[in-house]
């Protein structure tokens, strides 16, 4: 266990040496967390069209609309709902770059060899650098939401529109979820990182993982599907699912000897 | 467990420390180490010489169970290799071909860094001592990217003995290094030698090899020799006396190759040049059939070879 936070302070130390790495980390959720609350503003007293909802899909009003929203409410929920799915990304995003880094930049600058001729196992090793990354982007995304609940409760006067917009899919898809898509988009750039020579090659590549995510913000807003408590609670198991067999793969490709004989 | 001692018997020093038998590493088409079969004591300071790519950092990576050898065996500190690889991680040093020190931390970071991977009991306090042992203390705060390549090596120096290893691999410890930076660490390995450690030292430097190494081995791809240097030279080119006169003849090396012991004489430059197994013994009489023929002896000194020439002989018959 001492190893393992070894690993996370010394990830920590040397990558918020670097300020852009703080800019990155703390950019992301301000603009994702603007967004909603940027809606919610625009939207509050102005929204008076009474037929805004029925211009909407009827499966968005029943997973949507409480029955004591009205329909300028709902369809403000309906609105920040869509942006709601940006807190999926900034868990994806900010840790990719970092964990990307991690493996490869350590070959580049020659340190990974006397780190590997320490005691330390391969498992501590990758769970030191996977923590290292997953949890400052967890944190990044709980107090992005966190700013975005306390901005919602500034700006929004109607009590059932508040429960209506920090509805438990939200919950369940904010404190669950984001740290299982935090958990794979870190294993598979770790993954990554192990196998290729490049930095720039790593960060590339681990970044596909932001597509998923991609896809089902601009599958909700193509009104593909409605993402309701049922789906976010089946994307947590299979997401759970994919990490832990990620976590598997991530220690299998890790080859200590392949990572030192092929590196020149 | 650890393992008992190697059996092949070594010279003034004790257990045997890394013994390899016909430790082999193949590269998928590429032979890198072939059928290494060595021991190396307690407290002897081991030059493994070679040509680059001859395959002595693929032996240390093996030794330090870095990589997995693909033939034989080997066991250091009693530890045997693939076998118990986190005890021989725990238990060895290694100074690795280039330093590769975090360069955004300060020096003292990076030491801390390492001491706790190598489960260090007082972390601070062993840090503060090799800073101190090695004249970095007053830049301890410093970013290690700052430092020179001397200091960057002495840190990685280090980083190698915090957890105070019996066996320290040190893999060209002084290649790129200005000289009087090599000179530092050289000074510094000859300090661990006096504590009584093991030290494996990979070279191409010969005249390093032969001022700290108490046996070198020569290595291209597998072990071509391994003795104490000066052995060696006498060995492949015997020992050879000079005689410096007033004037030298042929007539005087006549004489002198009459001498039983003489194995060869020549007459170059009025010098006689003598090749004999033991001078020690057989100088006097030399000197007082010179004296006796009339000859002006001026001085007389030994013509040595330099390790150099041994290893260029058996790199070249290689």
């Amino acid at each position: 266990m001492n190893k393992i936070k070894t690993i996370i302070r010394k990830e920590w130390a040397e990558v918020f040496k670097n300020k852009m790495v703080i800019f990155t980390v703390a950019f992301l959720p301000l603009i994702m967390t603007a967004l909603p609350l940027g809606i919610i503003f625009a939207t509050g007293d102005a929204m008076a069209a009474e037929t805004v909802t029925t211009e909407m899909p009827s499966e968005m009003t029943e997973a949507m609309c409480l029955d004591s929203l009205d329909s300028a409410a709902c369809f403000q929920v309906f609105l920040v709902s869509q942006f709601m799915m940006m807190f999926m990304i900034i868990p994806v995003a900010i840790p990719v770059t970092m964990a990307a880094y991690s493996i490869v930049g350590e070959k580049t600058t020659r340190s990974l060899e006397p780190l590997l001729a320490t005691p330390i196992t391969t498992v501590e090793l990758l769970v030191g650098k996977c923590l290292a990354t997953v949890i400052p982007a967890v944190l990044a995304t709980y107090a992005a939401f966190g700013l975005f609940a306390l901005g919602s409760w500034l700006l929004v006067a109607n009590k059932a529109l508040l429960s209506a917009l920090f509805d438990v899919r939200w919950l369940i898809a904010i404190f669950l979820v984001g740290p299982l898509l935090a958990l794979m988009s870190v294993t598979f750039a770790l993954m990554v990182s192990s196998r290729v020579n490049d930095p720039r090659v790593a960060e590339q590549v681990s970044m596909v993982m932001i597509v998923p995510v991609l896809a089902g913000f601009f599958g909700q807003i193509a009104g593909l599907f409605v993402l309701n408590k049922a789906i976010i609670s089946w994307a947590a198991v299979v997401m759970v699912i994919i990490d832990a067999a990620l976590v598997y793969m991530a220690t299998k490709v890790f080859q200590r000897e392949q990572i030192l004989t092929r590196w020149k | 467990m650890r393992h008992p001692a190697g059996s092949i018997a070594g010279e003034t020093h004790g257990e045997s420390m890394i013994h390899t038998e016909n430790l082999t590493k193949r590269f998928k088409e590429v032979l890198a180490v072939d059928n290494l079969s060595l021991d190396v004591r307690e407290g002897e300071v081991f030059g493994f010489l070679g040509p680059n790519g001859a395959g002595k950092t693929t032996t240390v990576r093996m030794l330090t169970s870095l990589i997995a050898p693909t033939g034989g065996h080997a066991v250091v500190n009693g530890f045997e290799v693939g076998v118990q690889d986190t005890e021989i991680r725990r238990s060895v040093g290694i100074l690795t071909e280039t330093p590769g020190m975090y360069d955004n931390l300060s020096a003292e970071y990076n030491l801390q860094v390492f001491a706790n991977l190598y489960e260090v009991p007082d972390v601070i306090g062993q840090v503060e001592k090799y800073l101190k042992m090695l004249g970095l203390y007053d830049r301890r705060f410093d970013a290690a990217g700052t430092f020179s390549k001397g200091m960057k090596q002495k840190l990685a120096i280090a980083r190698a003995l915090l957890h105070e290893p019996k066996i320290i691999f040190l893999d060209e410890p002084t290649a790129a290094l200005d000289p009087e930076a090599a000179r530092l660490v050289r000074d510094f390995i000859a300090e661990l030698k006096k504590e009584g450690r093991t030290i494996f030292l990979c070279t191409h430097n010969l005249d390093e090899a032969d001022r700290l190494c108490d046996r070198v081995g020569v290595f291209k791809s597998r072990l071509l020799v391994v003795d104490a240097p000066s052995k060696l030279r006498t060995s492949l080119f015997g020992r050879k006396v000079v005689f410096h006169l007033r004037k030298a003849d042929e007539k005087l090396a006549q004489s002198v190759r009459k001498l039983g012991f003489v194995h060869e004489v020549k007459a170059v430059d009025n010098k006689l040049l003598v090749t004999l197994e033991d001078p020690e013994m057989h100088n006097p009489d030399i000197l007082r059939l010179l004296v006796g023929e009339g000859a002006d002896v001026q001085f007389v000194g030994e013509l040595r070879h330099s390790l150099e020439d041994v290893y260029m002989q058996l790199v070249k018959a290689a």
